[in-house]
């Protein structure tokens, strides 16, 4: 039942934005985030959206896929539409109940955020969909590699993240056990009120608790083993490597926000 | 190679829990190129015992030393842990990345080789535990032989002397316990690396040069498997049982049969018994 949590889900694939230098992918969704926020007019939306399109082409993502995303933030969705219906001020629509608390304004505004929540999701998504943890993880390592120098342990956080990530299906797993032992025992998690349902949470919890902690022992032991002695003088089996493709690529995507801000500007 | 003189050591006090020696005296020394089993019933301090070997612990008392070099040195630290490999009982608590290759990778990353070198010592240490089709999966869909053999990979990949084998097999399917046993034997055969094989599985001693049984912590006998498990007796005094073979043929001793002292594989047992049967 816990097998189906997808955490930005990695589709292995070889297609070019598989190849991308990661750290440019990363820069270039934050770029494209940028962006996103600020467009306006219907012509700025039109420019995202081909820019989105081209991108989920190349990845050969399915559309599935993405919609499937989709599906986790649709209450988010749902909700800014409505509260952007019907609580942006301006000329109302008729002379109906309804008429009368919609706002063409709150049409557009309603439109506006749902596709930028939409085009927002759907450009993250396609990061990690092409992008493999590990990879992504080095990439956030070598973008903070600056910050070292203010003693901040980009190492360390890097090495965190990779950990957890190798972690996040072991322990879904020993979850699905736990669950089943206090099951077989007679445990119920499926009935009674919230409070009583979030109280039966704990018999999970307890057990998972202290087998994560005697895990993060036995690894810790284990990375000693195998002479881990922090991130001094470390060599890596995969070295990022920028080829001209990947800064074509970052000049493409710096164009972006700055046309996009450029047509806000000129009223476009 | 590795060289323990009077080793003790001594578990500090915990909460509701005093001081505990777990070795007292123990003197051993691992000949180089070597395959030794060390056998003992849970709490004979066989494991406490392995995790001197690289430093893991350190002795309270005596020394032990690798190629000469005291494990109490902390200059010498990688360098013994890069010579004396160890891998443990829990196959998912020793593999860091989420990558099998990535992992195998993981600690001469650590130890600074450069890249192309990685590559090569990834491959072939995948290529020697069998696993080289499996250099881009992800670990947790291994079973949990697969895995542990990535984890021996893991080690070779640091291009060391010794391998210590913590219980390496004690979670395992009797097949994942097979696949484990043979990539160890065939590492020992091959490239000639000394390999310290902890375990209380008796079947697996069998094919040892040398056993080691442990109690109280300290060592009970130490000699040639041969010579360990026709002393049937006296393992079950330590709270062992010696392998089927040896024990079948003592109970038919027992029973007034006349079996030789030193048959122990299932061909020399079973020669045994027709020989007996023949009279």
């Amino acid at each position: 039942m816990l097998k189906d949590i997808t955490l930005g889900q990695f589709f292995p694939g070889d297609t070019f934005l598989h190849r991308l230098d990661p750290r440019i992918k990363l820069v270039c969704v934050v770029l494209y985030i940028v962006a996103l926020f600020n467009a306006a007019s219907p012509l700025t939306y039109g420019v995202m959206f081909l820019a989105l399109a081209v991108a989920v082409t190349l990845s050969r993502v399915p559309l599935r896929a993405l919609t499937r995303g989709l599906k986790a933030v649709y209450i988010i969705v749902l909700f800014t539409a409505v509260m952007n219906l019907f609580f942006t001020p301006g000329t109302a629509l008729g002379a109906t109940w309804l008429g009368r608390h919609i706002t063409a304004e709150g049409v557009r505004a309603a439109v506006a955020m749902v596709l930028r929540i939409v085009m927002l999701i759907t450009g993250t998504f396609l990061l990690t969909y092409t992008t493999s943890p590990i990879s992504l993880t080095d990439a956030l390592e070598s973008l903070l590699r600056p910050l070292k120098k203010l003693r901040f342990p980009v190492h360390e956080l890097a090495m965190m993240m990779s950990i957890a990530l190798r972690f996040i299906p072991t322990l879904i797993e020993e979850t699905d056990k736990i669950i089943s032992a206090q099951k077989a025992r007679g445990a119920d998690f499926e009935s009674g009120s919230l409070l009583r349902r979030a109280r039966a949470l704990v018999p999970i919890l307890v057990p998972l608790f202290i087998s994560a902690f005697r895990r993060a022992d036995e690894l810790a032991t284990a990375m000693e083993c195998r002479c881990y002695h922090g991130g001094q003088g470390r060599t890596a089996l995969h070295v990022l490597r920028c080829r001209a493709v990947d800064w074509a690529v970052l000049a493409l995507c710096a164009l972006l926000p700055a046309a996009v801000i450029t047509m806000k500007i000129l009223g476009l | 190679m590795i060289q323990c003189k009077d080793v003790t050591f001594t578990y500090p006090a915990q909460e509701g829990r005093e001081a505990q020696a777990a070795l007292e005296g123990v003197n051993l020394t691992i000949e180089k190129g070597s395959f030794v089993a060390v056998l003992g019933h849970n709490g004979s301090g066989k494991s406490t015992l392995a995790k001197h070997m690289n430093a893991v612990l350190l002795p309270s008392g005596g020394t032990v030393t690798v190629d000469g070099m005291d494990t109490r040195d902390e200059a010498l630290l990688l360098e013994i842990r890069r010579r004396v490999g160890m891998v443990f009982q829990n196959p998912d608590n020793q593999i860091v990345a989420n990558v099998v290759e990535e992992d195998v990778a993981f600690a001469p990353e650590n130890l600074g080789v450069p890249t192309a070198e990685i590559r090569r010592r990834v491959d072939d240490a995948l290529r020697a535990v069998g696993m080289a089709d499996f250099a881009r999966h992800a670990p947790h869909l291994l079973s949990g032989g697969q895995k542990q053999r990535v984890a021996i990979a893991g080690i070779i990949a640091m291009a060391p002397e010794v391998i210590v084998l913590d219980e390496a097999t004690a979670m395992l399917d009797p097949v994942g316990r097979r696949e484990v046993l043979a990539t160890i034997h065939k590492l020992h055969r091959e490239q000639g690396i000394t390999v310290v094989l902890i375990t209380h599985h008796m079947d697996e001693a069998l094919e040892a040069d040398r056993v080691v049984v442990m109690d109280g912590g300290a060592i009970a006998m130490d000699g040639a498997p041969r010579e360990i498990f026709t002393q049937v007796e006296r393992l079950h005094s330590l709270g062992l049982a010696a392998p089927d073979t040896a024990e079948l043929l003592h109970l038919l001793r027992s029973a007034g049969a006349q079996m030789p002292p030193d048959a122990m594989t299932a061909a020399e047992c079973a020669d045994a018994i027709a020989n007996w049967l023949g009279k």
